[in-house]
Order: C-alpha cells, then structure tokens, then sequence
C-alpha cells in the first residue's frame, strides 16, 4: 500500500476548511490549530508543494484578493486526479493516437495523473527555493504544454468551484467575485438590478440544500 | 451476434428518448392501441430534485455529467476525403449528445425560433432569387418537400406543448411591433408572454431600436409562468437561477421530455421504457424492418421484434445506425451518388464579448432569455450578395447565467494583460469578471458536396462497431457570412456604449475547421421530395422501408437557426401521419 502523504499549509490561510479524510469524514480546522495536515490521496508531498507555490504564481494573493494557496486549489486538485477524471474515466482511449491539429483537442495517451507526475519535473528541482521572478521564468517557459494548460485551468477551477471539491475554502473565491453560489431563484430580482451589482451572501450547495453531496471525485468513497 | 435472446414483439419499438422518440411515443401510445416500446441507452430519469444536487459547475459543466460517456464511442473528424480522421476524445466546450432519459432535450438551454417560411424551400427560393451561378459552388441544400401552411399548425403544437414564451411578430399576416417581424405569419400568439429581461439585454434592444433594427424578445421554452400544456401538464415559470444550458431544471420549468411527455407514457399500459438499452442494430428482411438489437447495462444482447421501428438517436446517430444496419446507399462524395451520410451541417455561430462599465449581474439568467433582431436572419439582400452572404441568422445578445463562474472566469479586453495568469490577468480578470456580456448568432450552415458522414475504418465504439466518421471543413462561403453579421455585431455593441468588444468570428480566415462536433448539428438521413436525393420521405418514413421511421436533426437537409422547435414539429407532423394513416393502412406513404 502506498504510503499516506500529507500536505501541510498554514491553518490561518485556509480559515475554517473543511477537510475531508479519505474514508470521507469531514473535519472542520481553525486557526487555533496553527497548521494542518492535509492527507493527499494523489500527490506526494513534495509535488503538492510545488504545485501549491506554482499556483499560487497563476493566481497570487496580493491587493486584488486572496490566491490560489489560501483557497486551497492543491486540495482541489489532488482529488480531481485522485478521481475518474484523473484516470480518465471520461476520454476515448482507443489507439491509434496520432497527432493533430488544435482543433481536434488533445490526443495524448497519457491520462491528468501522469501528465501532473511527469509535468511537475519540469519546472526543476529547486522551484520550491527560488524567487517569484525566477518561478514566474519557469512557468513561462513551459507555458505552450498541455501540462501547463492543465494547471491554470485547474487553478480557476480550484479557485472558485463548489467546496465540496475541496477548492474556494470559505467560499473565499466566490466572496472576492460576489457570485453568489448555485441560488435557487432570482424570479424576484431578474429585471431589478438594471447595471447595479446584486451580491447576496454567497452560499455552497450544501448550505443551500440543507444537506451533503457527494461530488464525482467521490463516488464510490465512504 | 450469436446467442442473442429473443424477446416478445411489440408494435412499435422507438430508439432515442429526446424530443423527437418520446413525441412519436406519446402520440402514438395515446392515440393508437399499438403497444410502445421506447429504448434509452443512458439512464432513468431521478427527477427535479437530483438536478438541484447537481448544481455544481465543476462536475455538471465541466466534467459534463449529462454527456454520453465519450469512453464508451465518440466521432473521428477531418476537414476533408483526404485528410485522416482522428477522434474526438474528450468533449469540448459543449458536449454534443446527452444521456439518460430525454437524451440531449433534457440539458438545452431552449431557444426556440421557428425557421423561416422560404428555409422549407431553400433551394428553391435561393436559385430563383439569385440564379444558381451567383450561389456558392458545390452547394447541395435541397427543399424540405413541405410548405410553410403544413408545418405551421405543428409549430403551434410543439410550442403549446413546451410551453414556449415570446411575442408574437406577425400574427396572421398581420406585422406586430415588439415581436419579431420577419417571422413567418404564425396562426396564434405564444403560449406564454416573454420573460422579464435583465440589464445587456435591454440595453442591446434599445441600442438595435435607435440603429433602426426591430429589437424583439428570444423564444424561449421555459415559461415564463405557471403553464398547463394542452396535454394536462403543469410547471412552474423559470426561476432564472442560471443553471441552464448543460444542466437540468431542478424545478421542471424547462421544457424536457421528462417533464412534458413522460409523465403522460408512465400512466399508459400499452408503453414500456427500458433504460440502458444501447440499440446496435436494426435488424431487417425483405425491405422491411424487423426489430432491433440492443445490449444492456451488464453486456447481455437481446432482439427485440417489432412491427414498426422509429431511429430517435442524437442527431448523427441516427444515420450511423442506418450505416451499422446496412439500410439504405451509402452517399459517395466523388460520384455524388448515394443518400445516406449525405449533408451534414452544423449552424455558422458568429459572436462576440462586450465590455460595459456596468456590473451586469451574469449569474441569473436562463437558457433563452435574449433580446434578438431579426434583421439579419434570412436572406442578406443585395448588400449581403454584394459581399458573398446569402443567408443569415438571429442575432441576440443572451443572458443564460451559465456558465455560472468558474468557465466565465478570465475574460478581459485585448491588451489588458501580458498573459492569462499571474497578477495583471488576475487583476483585469476580477475587474471585468461580471461586466462582459455576450452576442450570439445561430446562422444558415449550407450542405456541400465534401460534406459528409461514413463509419470510420479505424476507430470502433465500446461494443465493436465503426465509429461515425464527420467529413466537413467551413468554406469561403461561411467565412463572408461571418464576416458580415460580425460586422452587424460590432456596430450593435459600440452603440450601446461597449468600452471594448472582442468579436468572435467562427469561422474566421484564421479559425481551423470544424473538428469538434457541434450540439447543432443537422443532417446525415435527410428529408425531401425524391428517394434520389433524401434518405425519407417529408412524413420521415424511410424511402426503401415503410416500416422505419427517422425523426430528429438527421432529418434537416441544411443548417439553419435553432432547429429544437422544428424538430419537434416535424416530428408531431411524423406521428400524425404515423397514427391517422399508417398505422391504418401500413405502407409507404409518400
């Protein structure tokens, strides 16, 4: 059995997250717990920290609004990959692959899991010690591959999806957007915010039903 | 198919639970005593509530949870005869086929124009308005062999049935201002009156009033309140909640089959409908259709004997089905012979983002709520000719709430930042994250004589059978009509005070070809006067096997608008003649 690999990031960062166990348990964390160990069910941990400090460069923290390290896009990710569509439950496999043109999508054998594994290599050993500037250089060189392609699209993803994913802790990507989560009406208010902003409080799914649900990475789990 | 275990026949054996199978099976199972067998290859239908648990953009939207499984069997593209075809192997941007109960009628968003009264006549109408020499070269559009009074009544019944909302245009005959007045002359007003309409859109109607166009409200076939069908079937008007196109409604507003037409079918004694049922073939002798065979959910093949068989897959499927079965000529593209395969379209879509320095509230909204003009639909005119556009589309500008955020995300005006990541994309994406709308047109789409589709030599679905094999590139033709509306586009934006505009021109001189296969897609078993040029005849029975019938998109001889709406009139028309005549008098009709 694969040994158990954790990622640990700073509690105040991640506010009150909810953190999944891989029997499917959750567990909310606070601050007071200083940091936390997120278990991973993909990564190791030295490839959850280099995608952490590689996201965060696709979308940092600064003046505009918290990043991708505090809405816990690592945590997001890793399940994704974990899941059918890191193994690609969901793609034609039948060879031959050949390649293509663009707009035929991307033809590759390999699946999201062995693209992040081989991927991560390549922004070097010492990504996790160098500067921004010098991490910055590094994404940029990479920035044409599919791999790279993943990642920011994942970033987004990780940055505002439901929590039940794991990613948007707190709602934290949706409060900074003032999307207001999977509402079940605007009947009342369609034709009355004629170019003025409507931002109710954003809620999760969850918060909205009343109730848990099990999101596609989890299936089958706990 | 050895060891394939016969089953109890049944009357009528229908393939395809979307709009154009489960109108067949409702009218035929509520108007005959035939027996119905309607089969799906996805899963049951889990009502309004499971679509409210899966609200989430990530696994709905993006992993596209209502989509055919493409693992299971996809589509190999090429631009043309000579290129080699590859697969499509993951969806992009919108899948094009469901699964499950309602197939892809369940996810639409449920624009619903009618077509133009000359679109059943296209052919016709183009060569004596231009002559054939002034028409794009390798043309095959062909007239659908029924006039605008036939298939109007049935326009009727498919919008009371959806319950669609709109303003009527021209109400017989008579033009109305606010509706559209380029529609063609409809015999009654819409079931429901037009939705409440957010900011973009109005704004885009009062910019398109002051250029002098005729600005009119978008059918759309989720009420816009509380309706009962003529059928007895109540649903509530749209809660707006922007969970629209690729999702499905979680208060059954949206017109679905799920919701309009099955409840209907589960009270009836003389319907069965089995899920996970995936039909392989249709099995035929002596030019007639015998039954089918299908395998379910665990594998095990069954024939299932049947009186009548109805072909209601997706689109393409339909055609493929035929191919599998060995119904029907094969159409080469060189000789030009042969009917099956033959005009495959999809809709030429040309749009564009707009930037407003006002926030626009783009999380509400709903599949069909647009303010649209119809100024550009039909034909161009000489000034269209002039520029090489024969036929153009609706524009509108839509407001669906989805996608709701995550695939919305990162659109910012040309040159705002270096790259799209790092904190100058993250900066100008948040800036403009709820100020960009967008314009859409859903066009004319010709068929060519390089179009078309066959089973692909290489490829094989889950079960062994050839994959669908699309043939088709855009042409100079498509490119000037898109350069044209574009430019329609353009003017509409910048009068409405755009601070910037990012057109969206597919296909440009710069856009590839159309290698993902298309949500609107028509063609591949088309209808028309002749069994020398159409796959059925204008009732959708099969030419060479009165006992087959083929309704849906395969049907469409050429791309156009929206087809939902006429699909499904086109197939109450079917069952008309399905119940009043055939089932009378079995025989070919045509």
């Amino acid at each position: 059995m694969k040994r158990r690999e954790f990622i640990e990031l700073s509690a105040q960062s991640i506010g009150g997250l909810l953190i999944y166990s891989l029997t499917g348990v959750p567990r909310v964390l606070s601050a007071a717990e200083g940091t936390v160990k997120v278990p991973l069910r993909f990564f190791t941990e030295h490839e959850a920290k280099v995608v952490v400090a590689a996201c965060e460069r696709i979308f940092p923290a600064d003046e505009s609004g918290p990043g991708a390290t505090q809405a816990g896009v690592v945590v997001y990710i890793d399940r994704q990959l974990a899941g059918p569509y890191g193994t690609d439950k969901n793609r034609y496999l039948q060879p031959p692959f050949v390649e293509s043109v663009a707009e035929h999508g991307y033809q590759g054998k390999e699946n999201p899991q062995q693209i992040y594994r081989a991927g991560i290599p390549t922004l070097g050993a010492d990504f996790l010690a160098l500067a921004s500037a010098q991490q910055d250089e590094r994404l940029k060189a990479i920035e044409k591959t599919y791999f790279f392609q993943l990642l920011r699209q994942h970033t987004i993803e990780g940055m505002f999806c439901d929590p039940m994913h794991g990613g948007n802790a707190d709602l934290i990507g949706w409060q900074m957007l003032g999307y207001p989560g999977p509402q079940m009406s605007y009947r009342g208010q369609i034709d009355q915010y004629n170019g003025v902003a409507y931002r109710p409080t954003p809620q999760s799914l969850e918060q909205i039903l009343g109730y848990k649900v099990k999101p596609w990475e989890d299936e089958g789990k706990g | 198919m050895k060891g394939v275990k016969t089953l109890a026949p049944v009357d009528v054996v229908i393939v395809g639970s979307g709009w154009g199978g489960m109108i067949m099976a409702k009218e035929i199972a509520t108007r005959t005593p035939l027996s119905v067998l309607v089969l799906e290859r996805g899963g049951p239908y889990r009502g309004p509530a499971a679509y409210g648990e899966e609200m989430d953009e990530v696994d709905t939207f993006i992993r596209m949870r209502h989509a055919y499984n493409a693992a299971d069997g996809t589509f190999t593209t090429r631009a043309s005869y000579k290129d080699r075809a590859v697969p499509i192997r993951q969806w992009k941007d919108f899948p094009p086929l469901g699964t499950g109960m309602g197939g892809a009628s369940d996810h639409w968003g449920a624009t619903s124009p009618r077509l133009l009264p000359e679109s059943f006549r296209i052919a016709s109408h183009l060569k004596e308005l231009h002559g054939a020499a002034k028409l794009p070269p390798n043309i095959t559009i062909q007239d659908f062999g029924i006039t605008w009074e036939e298939i109007e009544p049935y326009y009727v019944r498919a919008e009371e049935m959806m319950g669609t909302s709109g303003k009527a245009g021209n109400l017989n005959g008579k033009k109305i201002d606010g509706g559209n007045i380029f529609e063609g002359p409809r015999s009654k007003e819409f079931p429901n009156p037009p939705h409440p309409m957010p900011y973009a859109p109005l704004l885009f109607a009062k910019a398109a009033k002051e250029l002098g166009y005729h600005p009119f409200p978008m059918p759309s076939s989720t009420p816009s309140q509380t309706y009962t069908s003529p059928d007895g079937i109540s649903r509530p008007g749209c809660m707006y909640c922007g969970h629209c196109s690729l999702f499905g409604c979680m208060v059954g507003a949206k017109a679905s089959p799920n919701f309009t037409l099955l409840p209907i079918l589960e009270k009836r004694k003389n319907v069965t409908i089995r899920t996970h049922a995936h039909v392989r073939r249709v099995v035929h002798q002596g030019g007639k259709a015998t039954g089918v065979i299908y395998v379910d959910g665990a594998g095990k093949e069954f024939m299932q004997p049947a009186g009548a068989v109805v072909l209601a897959a997706w689109v393409f499927n339909n055609a493929r089905l035929l191919m599998l079965s060995k119904i029907g000529e094969q159409y080469d593209p060189v000789s030009g012979k042969g009917t099956l395969g033959k005009n495959p379209t999809y809709a030429v879509n040309v749009g564009l983002d707009f930037f407003l320095d006002k926030p626009l509230n783009n999380f509400m909204g709903s599949g069909g709520l647009a303010m649209a003009i119809g100024d550009f639909s039909g034909d161009l005119g000489d000034e269209g000719a002039a520029e090489g556009a024969f036929r153009g589309g609706i524009i509108f500008a839509y407001q669906q709430g989805s996608p709701p955020v995550i695939s919305a995300f990162g659109k910012i005006p040309n040159g705002e930042a270096p790259q799209n990541w790092g904190a100058q994309w993250k900066k100008a994406a948040l800036k403009w994250n709820d100020r960009c709308g967008t314009f859409l047109s859903t066009e004319n789409h010709f068929a060519y004589r390089q179009n078309y589709l066959d089973l692909d030599p290489t490829y094989t679905d889950k079960w062994g059978d050839p994959l669908l094999r699309v043939t088709m590139d855009w042409t100079d033709a498509e490119r000037k009509q898109a350069a044209f509306i574009s430019k329609k586009e353009v003017e509409i934006a910048k009068a409405m005070g755009a601070i910037a505009i990012t057109p969206r021109l597919a296909p440009s001189a710069k856009s590839g070809p159309p290698l993902q296969v298309h949500n609107h897609s028509h063609g591949g078993a088309i209808m028309g006067v002749s069994p020398d040029n159409s796959v059925v005849n204008p009732y959708l029975q099969h030419w060479q096997m009165p006992n087959l019938w083929v309704v849906g998109g395969s049907c469409l001889p050429q791309g156009d608008e929206h087809s939902t709406l006429t699909i499904a009139a086109l197939a109450y028309r079917a069952a008309d003649a399905f119940v009043d005549r055939y089932s009378k008098r079995p025989g070919a009709l045509a």
